[in-house]
């Protein structure tokens, strides 16, 4: 599979998680366990650009996949934008949940761009959705944050994500 | 006062008695540049890139993978342990159980030491006996964690159980007993509080329940181990690593200084990242198999093996004159224990503090349950107690016929209520007022029921919020000041999230007149000075006292170096203070000479200072308390009975706030944890086997974004003169009234008074 842009090859055991593939064999420990059991969102990874629960893939299956990382976030020209707002806007406190959150807002903005309707939009037919607090709100709340840092996540989803949903996914 | 060219005074050295008349010289905002500003997190940039490595991302060339298997009976021995297919699975290293852990003492349990960090009494994996339902019986060591998960599974445990106290109903029964507060009284009386209850014109007397709640950090428990000889070296995830040091020595029997706890980061803590059987068992673990060990708990094990914030029972009672002056205030009741913990949930520390009555009877007792050792959770006491005398108070206005919050500035104390120690900076009042007016108070129908908008009832209600000020004796701080003007600051502390670091950063600027990259704060480690635990809301006035010490010395030292050529030169330490990155006269700041100078000339390369905090006299002498006066409007679902939160505003009273951003991030953070005490959480414990049901953050429901309307905050900014910088702690009291001031809602919306928490949907149908 490809991570974070980088060809890698792994010798697994076919019980590995995708989780734990990144963390113990590659190293790659800015992916979070929180619970091991899909219920905090802070494992959150993308695979071919969409979201995913690290810690509910095996590793086997995601042969031939691009997976991105919180580690991969980053461009040529530095952080994302999403990342700059999370300190910002005081998006995180612990940290522990944050790279979760920032793949999980990429996968988000790009599943709005994509006119996916969520359980709070009116319009199920529009080829786009508006990404307002709301929806935010709404699409986030499968990753869990603890110390409370709830006002300032969404704020800086809604600050990169103003101009358009998706426009920089 | 006398200034520089540019309009600031020099710092000198704070008081050498917080109690006394003179107040630290940062609380005066002439003196100060960067307390007060809104300055981002220092380590930022590190966390949102994902370079910051938490206890269980530290990794070391022949390291083992700890998995645990645990108890399923509440009570009893062991009589058969069968580990033979475990042992013999693939990659598995090691089984260690109580036939072969090593001889170890028992954890020493907190407050029985200064240094003691145990919240768990008893021995670890010494015996065949099983004291709780999860408790671990073996510890399995494998090359890798699926090898040692897996290996867990296969050992064969047979028990004899005996009976077990495992429902609250029957620990009550069988009789609750009296408690201490941390080592102070459980029991607090002012004149014949029954009998004025009784005479009262009118009264209320309920009886509150609150369930356990789990701390449900996102990063669990985790440690990693190392054995270099007798010396051990632990990655963890800790709110006290000097005291989890010391104990993990008495543990093992060696000299404290043979054990080092690196803890810089950690993914919350809440109260729960103490020192529990899991860094025990890793390191005997450790020590048994002669290789590294990496322990990371399960979410399971985090819910069964790390205690919560107990259950609670309280009665409040509280008469009042018809015109609403509180003649007896009774707050009495129990929280759950293990014989183990012996720890009492303090939910009278509200009671102790918040309004004047002519008689108060205050007391909390334990009822003994066979059960995990419960623990301190974000608030203890307050949390849970302000729901109770909070609610109690809402339900006292309505038979009044008079508003809440009317009442309760009829009944602000004008000295600490029971004891009458003067009160320091309390300003209570103006937060009811300024947090009114913003919220739009004057607007809320006092009428049940009365606002409704299609299917949905909307209400507001209100709380006072309270946690005292707290500065545990110990904390010490290092200075080394280098010659280029930088200097390091080195503390046993914490920063588990609230910005510690960052704000500590601002205040030792201000202290040594330096720019805040010209200081770096060091932390997290116990090889560092001092004796601080991140809990009480204490760190920022506990460091900060440390800090003042440190730079009492420092002042001392620097004037030792100055020559008669000096300008400083005559000078006495209690003269001079820190100005411009130097020394200045405090009465005349142009006699200035710049710390690289000083010792430039004396040829030093760098100057250290290290000090002990005062003792914390102010504790004793004032009536030392944040507040908060917390607002909520709500909307419940006449259809579901489901509550949403749509607005809420805390109005905070905490002394100076340091810096205002990370400062909301706590104020907030401890309501969100309100909101989740309020609506949602509740662990719970099967009464028949004390089997925690819900070990899992898919049943223990903690609130999510959806659940989050935006939280207003203002707060006084008012310095607390006997606190240093003026400030006091702003990381629990979020939590506090919280909970209180959504069921008061609640009851405005609807009409229903809901006694027990969580406010779930079936209790309002």
């Amino acid at each position: 599979m490809r991570v974070n842009g980088a060809e890698v090859e792994a010798a697994v055991d076919p019980r590995t998680s995708l989780l734990d593939l990144l963390r113990e064999t590659l190293g790659l420990s800015g992916t979070k366990k929180g619970c091991d059991q899909g219920a905090c969102g802070a494992c959150t990874v993308l695979a071919d650009g969409e979201r995913i629960l690290s810690c509910l893939a095996l590793a086997v299956q995601y042969a031939g996949r691009e997976i991105t990382t919180v580690e991969g976030l980053a461009g040529p020209d530095g952080p994302h934008p999403l990342q700059r707002a999370f300190i910002d806007h005081d998006g995180f406190q612990c940290g522990y949940c944050t790279p979760g959150h920032l793949c999980s807002a990429v996968g988000m903005a790009a599943e709005a761009a994509r006119g996916v309707p969520s359980y709070v939009t009116a319009d199920l037919t529009a080829d786009r959705v508006v990404l307002d607090r709301d929806e935010i709100r709404e699409r986030m709340s499968g990753n869990l944050c603890r110390c409370g840092a709830h006002n300032g996540i969404v704020a800086a989803i809604a600050a990169t994500y103003a101009a358009g949903p998706g426009e920089r996914a | 006062m006398t200034t520089s060219a540019h309009g600031r005074a020099p710092v000198g050295p704070a008081p050498e008695n917080w109690a006394g008349p003179v107040p630290d010289p940062l609380t005066d905002p002439a003196r100060t540049r960067r307390i007060g500003e809104p300055m981002p997190r220092l380590e930022g940039l590190a966390k949102v890139t994902g370079r910051i490595k938490f206890a269980a991302e530290h990794a070391y060339p022949g390291m083992l993978y700890a998995a645990l298997a645990c108890s399923t009976i509440p009570k009893g021995r062991i009589t058969a342990l069968d580990v033979a297919d475990a042992e013999r699975a693939p990659g598995v290293v090691l089984v260690m159980t109580h036939r072969n852990a090593p001889r170890m003492n028992p954890m020493p349990g907190f407050g029985s030491d200064p240094k003691a960090g145990g919240f768990d009494t008893l021995p670890v994996l010494q015996d065949d006996r099983v004291h709780w339902n999860g408790q671990p019986i073996a510890v399995v060591l494998a090359e890798t964690q699926e090898q040692a998960d897996h290996a867990a599974t296969l050992i064969r445990v047979g028990y004899a159980p005996e009976p077990a106290v495992t429902s609250w109903e029957e620990a009550v029964a069988n009789g609750t007993a009296p408690t201490t507060i941390y080592g102070g009284p459980g029991r607090r009386e002012l004149g014949d509080a029954e009998a004025a209850l009784r005479a009262a014109d009118v009264s209320v007397d309920e009886v509150y329940r609150t369930p356990y709640h789990n701390h449900a950090a996102i990063e669990p428990h985790a440690a990693t181990v190392l054995w270099d000889g007798d010396e051990l070296f632990v990655h963890d995830t800790t709110q006290m690593v000097a005291h989890s040091a010391w104990s993990l020595a008495k543990i093992f029997g060696i000299p404290e200084e043979r054990v080092h706890i690196s803890a810089p980061y950690l993914g919350g803590g809440f109260g729960g990242k103490g020192l529990w059987w899991y860094q025990v068992l890793a390191a005997a673990a450790s020590r048994l198999a002669g290789r590294p060990v990496r322990i990371a708990l399960t979410r399971e094990n985090v819910f069964r093996t790390v205690g919560s914030r107990a259950r609670t029972e309280q009665r409040v009672a509280i008469g009042a004159t018809a015109d609403g002056r509180f003649e007896a205030i009774i707050h009495t009741g129990a929280s759950a224990t293990s014989r183990s913990a012996d720890l009492s949930e303090p939910f009278i520390l509200p009671a102790q503090c918040t309004y004047a009555a002519r008689t108060f009877k205050l007391g909390v007792e334990v009822a003994y349950l066979d059960m995990m050792a419960n623990t301190s959770m974000r608030a203890p006491g307050g949390a849970v107690g302000s729901f109770a005398l909070e609610c109690a108070i809402d339900e006292l206005a309505v038979k009044l016929g008079m508003d809440p919050i009317e009442l309760r500035l009829r009944n602000e104390p004008r000295q600490e209520p029971i004891d009458g120690r003067p009160l320091s900076a309390r300003n209570l009042v103006r937060a009811w007022r300024a947090g009114a007016e913003r919220f739009g108070w004057d607007r809320r129908n006092p009428t049940p029921g009365a606002v409704r908008d299609g299917e949905w009832l909307i209400g507001m209600g209100c709380a006072a919020a309270t946690h005292p000020y707290v500065r545990s004796p110990g904390a010490a701080a290092r200075i080394t000041l280098h010659r280029d003007g930088r200097a390091e600051v080195e503390v046993a502390a914490h920063d588990m999230g609230m910005g510690t670091a960052t704000a500590q950063t601002q205040v030792i600027a201000d202290r040594l007149g330096l720019e805040p990259h010209q200081v770096t704060f060091r932390f997290g480690d116990s090889r560092l000075p001092g004796l601080v635990m991140a809990g009480g809301s204490q760190q920022t006035a506990a460091i900060g006292a440390a800090v003042a010490a440190a730079h009492r010395e420092l002042l001392a030292q620097l004037l030792k170096l100055v020559g008669d050529g000096s300008p400083l030169g005559g000078l006495e330490p209690d003269q001079v203070g820190s100005l411009d990155g130097g020394v200045a006269a405090l009465d005349d700041p142009s006699r200035h000479e710049s710390y690289a100078d000083i010792l430039d000339r004396a040829g030093r390369d760098r100057l250290v200072a290290e000090a002990v905090a005062q003792p914390p006299e102010e504790l004793t002498a004032r009536s030392m308390h944040s507040f908060g006066a917390m607002f909520c409007e709500v909307r419940v679902s006449s259809v579901t009975g489901e509550v949403r939160v749509t607005r809420f505003l805390g109005s905070m009273d905490c002394g100076r706030i340091v810096n205002p951003r990370t400062a909301a991030s706590q104020f907030r953070g401890g309501i969100i944890m309100g909101i989740g005490l309020a609506l949602t959480e509740e662990l719970v414990l099967d009464d028949r086997t004390g089997r925690v049901v819900n070990a899992s953050l898919a049943d223990y429901h903690i609130p999510v974004h959806l659940d989050v309307p935006e939280i207003d905050l203002i707060w006084t900014d008012i310095p607390d003169p006997h606190a240093p910088m003026g400030a006091r702690g702003i990381g629990e009291i979020g939590i506090t009234g919280t909970g209180a001031a959504i069921a008061n809602a609640v009851y405005n919306a609807t009409g229903r008074r809901v006694r027990d928490l969580p406010i779930t949907p079936d209790k309002l149908l």
